[in-house]
């Protein structure tokens, strides 16, 4: 579990970037921290390995301050994933992988086979175990940047728009693939995006942010589509547009399904329980 | 043409290969002060460099006076420092070290910040310490550019050493200026021509060794990149071996 | 101090001297480098040959090549000309990369739009590419300013006067006085000529007034002896 204390953050340069931030992130779920850019939400994850120091209130992992434990050993323990993988260009990618269990002084062998054994997991073909971060394509590139971020088995996988630089069906591909990574590794998984698409899919948690890190609304996807606190997030989650806005129309013997602008979106099958209509 | 001919004669006469001024004796002491001034310099330049490149710090102080020790005449640094400390070799030593340090503290910490802040950034969350990053990051990425300004050093170095046979004993330029003196053409141009073969050989060793040290992986000739990877193209950019930085 | 004030004539001399001498190198070597690095922008194999050549003659030392360069176009070993020839060939090397990658610079999309507004290939070098490539190619001149008036004093010891004749005659008279002169004047001589460059940049380029850069960035490494 995951908890921030009223956290705010102002950086150097005067910016506050959150502001009186407090949330706990359930364990075993993944909890996506969405917002357009300026909301914080980086600043917010990158609070949980300390990559940045809150400028007051605490973040604490099971219970503990994290403010009291050394940063670099923190950092060993947590999975990390960012947009651009992040990977070292001198590095083979299996290297990439083993790079914090030989940080960590596990024997370069087995770092090794646990990083090729990785490869699988991640759904990477073994044969590109000896190539460099440059010779695969940038969703490669990205599957890599996951594998190194299980590699020590962590608890916390923290992900920073890790599909943010792919192209649509490249990022489609390896959102099912985390939808089912998780399915399996039951991690503690905290999400960024801008792309409330993505949140859907991926989030059980869902923090709406405004700028500043301030929160619009906390909730399941059902929550926020069903109850948007307010017209922010309503228009956020797109609730009052589009295909999210569907009704049911008699078409000859049959129900189908048609959003906003009326365009057709499916059909209605079996038999649903009245209240859901 | 005469008088390269006479020059080429100069070179392998036998009697330039015995005695206190033997050709294979002045390059001798060519290399050796030039090696001995590069390590002296190297060895301030260079963690002052990495200094600069991995904490931003200082960088403006260095660039300023990199630039105006650059900007001094060689001739003039050689001459008052040889008036202060006498006729020698200390005099060339100190003036030669000072010049050489500009090229290769920009050389390290320009290796340093052409690296790309996010493999950094990754390094550090992921979990290295600083002195991790720097050994495993930051100077394996930097080398190239470091050898860059090694190689303009040396080349400094080299030109100048030739110079420094003005105020001391030492190295291929005496027989420039003995030649100059006794109106030697032969023993000046012979010697010129030397000077100049070191030089280019040097020039080749070290384009050589700039092809090897750029690390596996970022070099571009490790065959395409692919769409959509955004993240490597400025190191690989400024890596490339044909960078103007690197090559003069 | 006294030396100097006993001097001035001297000094001011021997400046002008110096003036005579890094002039011509610095306008020549820009003449001179503009269509040769056009041709190493143009072509591949001339990108070979011209770039290859111009490193391998900027490793070349200088005063070497004072020695060397009577013996090949017939000057006298304490013609001034010589010393002119000699850092001409200098700036050449050095400036014939900077006009190829100051072209390289220009923005291909200006590039192509230029070209399909109906600009010819010459009139779109002249109107386009060499103005838009301005920065650069001044960036480059500068350093080329900075280290031709240095090396001007190398042609000293060979006896082409300049106020590098200051750091011979004072080191032979042991006058630390006149070396440091030299010193200062030889770098005032160059600053001046450093912000002639920039004005002129200024003035040729408004566009780019808001952008100046105070240092040339050019990565290019200055040669001092």
């Amino acid at each position: 579990m995951i908890e921030f204390r009223s956290v705010s953050k102002r950086f150097p340069d005067g910016t506050l970037a959150v502001q009186d931030f407090s949330l706990v992130l359930p364990s075993h779920k993944t909890t996506v921290l969405v917002g357009s850019s300026g909301s914080g939400k980086t600043t917010l994850l990158r609070m949980i390995n300390r990559m940045v120091d809150p400028t007051s209130g605490s973040v604490a992992i099971d219970g503990e301050d994290i403010a009291t434990l050394p940063p670099v050993k923190l950092r060993r323990g947590i999975g990390y994933v960012m947009q651009n993988s992040g990977l070292l260009p001198h590095r083979t990618v299996l290297d990439n992988v083993a790079t914090v269990p030989l940080l960590r002084g596990t024997p370069k062998r087995q770092a090794r086979a646990d990083a090729l054994v990785l490869l699988d997991t991640v759904g990477l073909d073994r044969a590109l175990a000896d190539r460099y971060p440059g010779q695969l394509s940038g969703g490669q590139q990205q599957r890599v940047g996951v594998a190194r971020g299980l590699a020590v088995d962590p608890n916390i996988l923290l992900m920073d728009e890790p599909f943010g630089a792919v192209d649509p069906i490249v990022r489609a591909e390896l959102q099912q693939e985390l939808v089912r990574l998780q399915k399996d590794l039951d991690k503690t998984v905290v999400f960024v995006t801008h792309d409330i698409e993505e949140a859907f899919l991926l989030g059980d948690q869902i923090v709406i942010l405004r700028e500043g890190g301030r929160i619009a609304q906390v909730g399941s996807p059902a929550d926020l589509l069903a109850r948007p606190a307010d017209d922010f997030v309503a228009s956020f989650v797109g609730a009052d547009r589009g295909r999210r806005v569907l009704h049911v129309e008699r078409h000859g013997a049959e129900d189908v399904v048609v959003d906003s602008d009326g365009r057709l979106a499916g059909v209605l099958n079996g038999n649903p329980a009245e209240g859901d209509r | 043409m005469n008088l390269f001919a006479d020059a080429v004669n100069w070179i392998l006469e036998p009697a330039n290969y015995v005695g206190s001024n033997a050709i294979p004796l002045r390059l001798a002491q060519h290399l050796v002060f030039t090696l001995v001034t590069l390590v002296m310099a190297s060895a301030i330049a260079i963690p002052l460099g990495y200094l600069i490149g991995h904490t931003g710090r200082g960088r403006g102080l260095a660039v300023t006076t990199s630039g105006g020790l650059r900007a001094i005449p060689t001739l003039g640094l050689l001459t008052l420092v040889a008036l202060w400390v006498g006729i020698g070799v200390v005099a060339p030593y100190v003036a030669l070290t000072v010049l050489a340090i500009p090229p290769i503290l920009a050389g390290a910490y320009t290796g340093f910040e052409a690296i790309d802040r996010r493999t950094v950034d990754a390094a550090r969350a992921v979990g290295m310490s600083e002195l991790q990053i720097v050994q495993k990051v930051e100077v394996p990425l930097g080398l190239p550019l470091l050898i860059g300004g090694l190689r303009s050093a040396t080349l400094q170095v080299i030109a100048t050493a030739t110079l420094a046979a003005y105020v001391a004993d030492l190295g291929l330029g005496r027989y420039l200026f003995a030649g100059l003196k006794t109106r030697d053409y032969a023993e000046m141009l012979g010697g010129s021509m030397l000077v100049i073969l070191l030089a280019l050989a040097l020039e080749g060793i070290f384009a050589l060794i700039q092809r090897f040290v750029v690390p596996r992986g970022v070099s571009g000739r490790v065959g395409g990149r692919a769409p959509g990877t955004t993240d490597s193209t400025p190191v690989s950019h400024s890596l490339r071996t044909e960078d103007p930085t690197v090559a003069r | 101090m006294t030396w100097v004030l006993a001097n001035l004539g001297l000094i001011w001399a021997r400046t002008l001297d110096h003036v005579v001498l890094s002039l011509p190198p610095i306008v020549l070597c820009f003449l001179i480098a503009l269509p040769l690095g056009w041709l190493a922008r143009r072509y591949r194999i001339s990108r070979g040959i011209i770039l290859t050549g111009a490193g391998l003659l900027y490793a070349v030392p200088s005063l070497p090549l004072f020695f060397v360069l009577p013996a090949v176009i017939g000057t006298g070993l304490r013609s001034p000309l010589n010393v002119i020839i000699a850092l001409t060939l200098y700036g050449v090397a050095l400036m014939v990369r900077v006009v190829s990658d100051g072209l390289d610079s220009v923005d291909a999309d200006v590039r192509q739009s230029a070209s399909a507004v109906g600009y010819s290939a010459w009139s779109r070098f002249w109107q386009v590419e060499l103005p838009l490539s301005g920065p650069v190619l001044l960036a480059g001149l500068r350093v080329v300013a900075v280290s031709t008036v240095s090396l001007v004093t190398v042609g000293a010891v060979i006896g082409v006067q300049s106020l590098g004749s200051l750091f011979t005659d004072g080191f032979q008279r042991g006058i630390q006085a006149e070396i440091i002169a030299g010193l200062v004047v030889t770098v005032g001589l160059a600053l001046v000529f450093d912000g002639g460059l920039v004005l002129a940049g200024r003035v040729l380029m408004p566009w780019n007034r808001r952008a100046a850069p105070s240092k040339p960035n050019v990565p290019v490494e200055l040669r001092a002896t």
